[in-house]
């Protein structure tokens, strides 16, 4: 005969206290979901990027689309004057990681409320995680790397290189 | 105890209580009420049930579910135990908003339109009007509501200063209605969410003076599914019967996490 608890605490034998291991495990929270405060540390890093990027991407549209002659300076040239200047490659090295991880983690989060399925919910972060990786990859190496005037095998301009290259 | 009958020399200064006073008749009105039933012992489906009373200016919409209960359809299931706003039974979703039906006046209401009344969502319906209370009371259990103190037990009471005392007042008033729980959109998806009700219990013990568990609690609430879970979308604020500042008390429980662990 196993002896529970609940058979040494009530002083009628065997009988159950009401409700008791009644409730739906939907609710009850397993022993391993303890975050080791990584859920804080989420939201501290979502004020604390939301606060610098309110700074990053206003000096960003300032300089490129009002200072000088706005929307009209923006070619491949433009881009690549900015990014000789190791400033502006860590200034849009910043803005790309906290937007991207900012952005990265809002949508895990609204992933956390809205997904009921479980296997929903790590497809759909699954497809966030990976496209989050690709691009932030994908833009750190194109600030490091960015390169308007390609040449071909026998050092000659590309074609489709844009104008400028033509003066350098 | 025989006091003179002569009933109109007592008033002899309060002429204008004449007109207003002497129990003019209370207004009256037709109130359609629509109710989701539910009862599995007949179908697994809810449906919405719709009865057209007549009530008065000074009923609430307690008054309007008895009537339908008492005279119409004695069927009609749902909890009421103090019916003045005090024990926290009644919590139903009403025009979909989280209210107490013994604190909601029917002519503070659209009467134009029936009268919706649900039980409160997030918690497992069990009949009609009253869902299964138990998923939340674990959650308050586990924040420890009690008071834990170390220091040997003083002969007298344990003191504390008006400002001390004044730090946790608003989250005092919490009667476990569960209008706030059953209000949160992170509650409806996610049953394991601690909840608004908690956290706010959480916070009465935490910020006690007298209380030396605060570090306990706190390390509770860190929990994936503790105070992070919150989205401040103040539905707990608007929903709480007894006017706690739901949501402020939530976000400085987050801010006790945070410096704890800095």
């Amino acid at each position: 005969m196993t002896t529970t608890k609940s058979d040494a605490l009530l002083p009628a034998q065997g009988i159950e206290a009401p409700r008791s291991g009644r409730i739906d495990p939907k609710y009850l929270r397993s022993g391993s979901s303890k975050s080791g405060s990584f859920e804080m540390a989420a939201w501290v890093f979502m004020r604390v990027s939301g606060a610098a990027l309110v700074v990053l991407i206003f000096v960003h549209l300032t300089v490129n689309l009002l200072v000088g002659e706005g929307i009209h300076q923006i070619d491949f040239g433009f881009v690549a004057g900015k990014w000789a200047n190791p400033v502006w490659q860590f200034w849009d090295l910043t803005m790309l990681w906290l937007a991207m991880l900012h952005g990265g983690n809002g949508m895990r989060t609204i992933i956390n409320d809205y997904a009921e399925k479980d296997s929903t919910r790590m497809w759909l972060k699954s497809i966030l995680y990976l496209s989050v990786i690709v691009i932030i990859v994908l833009g750190t190496m194109v600030i490091f790397t960015f390169e308007p005037c390609l040449l071909d095998g026998s050092g000659q301009l590309l074609e489709s290189s844009p104008s400028f290259c033509q003066n350098v | 105890m025989s006091t003179p009958t002569k009933e109109a020399a007592e008033p002899a200064s309060k002429i204008d209580m004449k007109e207003s006073g002497g129990g003019g008749e209370v207004p009256s009105f037709d109130v359609t009420l629509q109710v989701r039933r539910y009862d599995p012992e007949f179908s697994d489906e809810a449906r919405w049930d719709e009865w057209t009373v007549t009530m008065y200016g000074t009923d609430r919409v307690l008054d309007a579910l008895h009537k339908v209960k008492w005279e119409i359809d004695g069927s009609l299931t749902f909890r009421r135990s103090c019916a003045h706003g005090v024990c926290g039974s009644d919590a139903m979703r009403i025009n979909g908003r989280n209210r107490l039906a013994c604190k909601v006046l029917l002519k503070d209401l659209d009467l134009s339109k029936p009268v919706l009344v649900e039980p409160i969502k997030g918690l497992p319906v069990e009949k009609d009007l009253i869902v299964d209370m138990e998923p939340f009371f674990q959650s308050y259990r586990e924040i420890m509501p009690f008071m834990v103190n170390n220091s040997p037990a003083p002969t007298g009471e344990r003191i504390q200063s008006p400002e001390e005392r004044e730090r946790f007042d608003d989250t005092t008033k919490c009667i476990l209605c569960a209008a706030c729980t059953s209000s949160c959109p992170v509650f409806w998806t996610d049953g394991q969410y601690f909840g608004p009700a908690a956290i706010v219990n959480a916070h009465r013990f935490i910020f006690d003076s007298r209380d030396d568990a605060g570090d306990m609690r706190l390390e509770v609430l860190n929990d994936k599914e503790g105070v992070w879970r919150c989205r401040t979308t103040f539905n707990c604020t608007d929903a709480c019967p007894r006017g706690i500042e739901v949501t402020k008390a939530i976000q400085e429980v987050k801010r006790a996490v945070l410096s704890r662990s800095m």
